[in-house]
């Protein structure tokens, strides 16, 4: 990927900013999506409640199954591909996919490499815990982070938990001197030269959404007052009672995140809010998968 | 002189970056009572035309903002923006603002591996980079409309009285000249 390649799936990224990203596993979820207002969608076969119900190993959709998602929506189209999958992200890059998520959702196909994301033409979007893993992350080429939450529980805690820890951690790093930085990057294990944006800049080099638990319009606002650039949403709502009027509510919500009043309103009547789980009650922490 | 931008999704930040470079005052229009407010002239950014054109209408800018289009208010539109006003789009049923005279084809260039970085020539402004992010472009222009620029033969940029439509994101480089352009615009009012 050259460099021009890179700021265009950077700025692909920008698009999508005041936005929210909805999971669908079907050409008509993916309608109600768009219709809802969703400024892009992610194309998987089980969302991640499911995947964490069925349990065994979980891999890339079935190509065909993204294409008719491809074919039923104008707005951009995402899938996963494993952590280190390259195979994987070739296949979904021959089919012209708009962004890949490299996701600990699935499977981890190696647990030690992550993919070499700058040999890609297609835009990455990676997961994240901390700054430091962000960087990391953007130096092997992603062009948008999000927060790796703990998809499938509605729990929003984790998800709170890395903003946070981000937040935290951009602002160690403007604070620090000059001649500090080198010792900040050997800390976080990444470049300096991406230690000195965040240190000029008070921000990531890419777009940083909110994702994983999620679940309701208060949790979309509360990420989005926490910093986050835009959020995505995946089990929670078509795991919930209403999925089209919740939708509308978590866009609206992201809009219009510090108005309260507003989001008295839209969190009224929206039905049976996903069930979720408690981050205790889970036997499987995706978010430690890939560091 | 203050301008308003549409706040609702999309890069609407990176159009307020340019006009804070430029010493302009800007407001976010992100609801109704948001309009309440006083602006001489509208950016509509980029972003997901579906998204935005839903939002204006149920967070009911829709209206108000259409009549103030129609009557003079200087407007800038840029990609998702240009999509907005076109009276017609050749692969879609639902317009929005419908107040440029112009066939606008969304999603001209493809999926994402089709978006793509050029210098065109830009009216009377020169050589200007272009970036264009799974754009639309002008297919077609009412004889009243003053076609701006071209890429390839397609139009990518327009100037109907007060309303100017770009395909690409001026909003994405450091060339402000667009944004002067149209402030100049504003200003003239």
């Amino acid at each position: 990927m050259n460099e021009t390649r890179y700021t265009l799936n950077r700025e692909l990224a920008q698009m999508l900013k005041g936005g929210v990203i909805m999971d669908v596993t079907t050409p008509e979820q993916a309608k109600i999506a768009e219709a809802a207002g969703a400024c892009a969608v992610m194309a998987l076969e089980r969302i991640p409640a499911d995947i964490r119900a069925a349990g065994g190993v979980s891999r890339m959709s079935d190509p065909s199954m993204i294409r008719g998602i491809q074919a039923a929506v104008s707005i951009p189209v995402m899938a996963k591909c494993r952590i280190g999958h390259f195979a994987e992200a070739q296949i979904l890059e021959a089919i012209e996919i708009d962004y890949i998520d490299e996701s600990e959702v699935l499977s981890p196909a190696d647990d030690v490499y992550h993919i070499n994301k700058r040999q890609f033409n297609v835009p990455f979007v990676c997961g994240a815990k901390d700054l430091g893993e962000a960087l990391r992350r953007i130096n092997e080429g992603a062009a948008m982070i999000r927060t790796k939450g703990e998809p499938g529980t509605g729990d929003v805690v984790q998800a709170v938990r890395h903003i946070r820890m981000m937040n935290r951690e951009i602002a160690k790093v403007v604070s620090l001197r000059d001649d500090e930085l080198y010792q900040e990057a050997k800390l976080l294990q990444v470049p300096y030269d991406l230690v000195s944006y965040v240190h000029k800049s008070g921000k990531l080099p890419v777009v940083n959404f909110a994702a994983g638990g999620i679940a309701t319009p208060a949790d979309a606002a509360l990420m989005m007052q926490l910093g986050a650039e835009g959020v995505f949403v995946g089990s929670g709502i078509f795991k919930s009672g209403n999925p089209e009027k919740r939708a509308q509510a978590i866009v609206k919500a992201v809009t219009n995140y510090t108005d309260a009043t507003m989001l008295a309103q839209i969190s009224s009547d929206l039905g049976e809010a996903m069930v979720g789980i408690n981050e205790q009650e889970i036997a499987l922490l995706m978010a430690e998968r890939g560091k | 002189m203050t301008i308003a931008v549409l706040a609702i999704q999309g890069a609407f930040a990176e159009h307020e970056a340019v006009l804070t470079r430029l010493g302009v005052d800007f407001i976010e229009l992100r609801q109704r009572r948001d309009l309440e407010q006083h602006y001489d002239g509208l950016i509509l950014p980029g972003g997901e035309s579906t998204v935005q054109g839903k939002l204006l209408r149920e967070l009911n800018l829709f209206d108000k903002l259409k009549d103030q289009i129609v009557k003079g208010l200087p407007t800038l539109a840029t990609c998702a923006g240009l999509i907005l006003l076109a009276k017609q789009l050749s692969n879609d049923t639902l317009t929005h603002f419908g107040t440029l005279p112009v066939t606008v084809k969304r999603n001209a260039y493809g999926r994402q591996l089709g978006s793509f970085y050029t210098e065109e020539d830009f009216g009377d402004l020169g050589r200007l980079p272009m970036t264009f992010i799974r754009a639309p472009y002008i297919e077609a222009a009412s004889p009243k409309v003053r076609v701006l620029a071209k890429v390839n033969g397609n139009i990518v940029g327009v100037k109907y009285i007060n309303q100017i439509g770009i395909s690409f994101h001026p909003e994405l480089n450091d060339d402000t000249s667009i944004h002067q352009m149209f402030l100049e615009m504003v200003y003239n009012q």
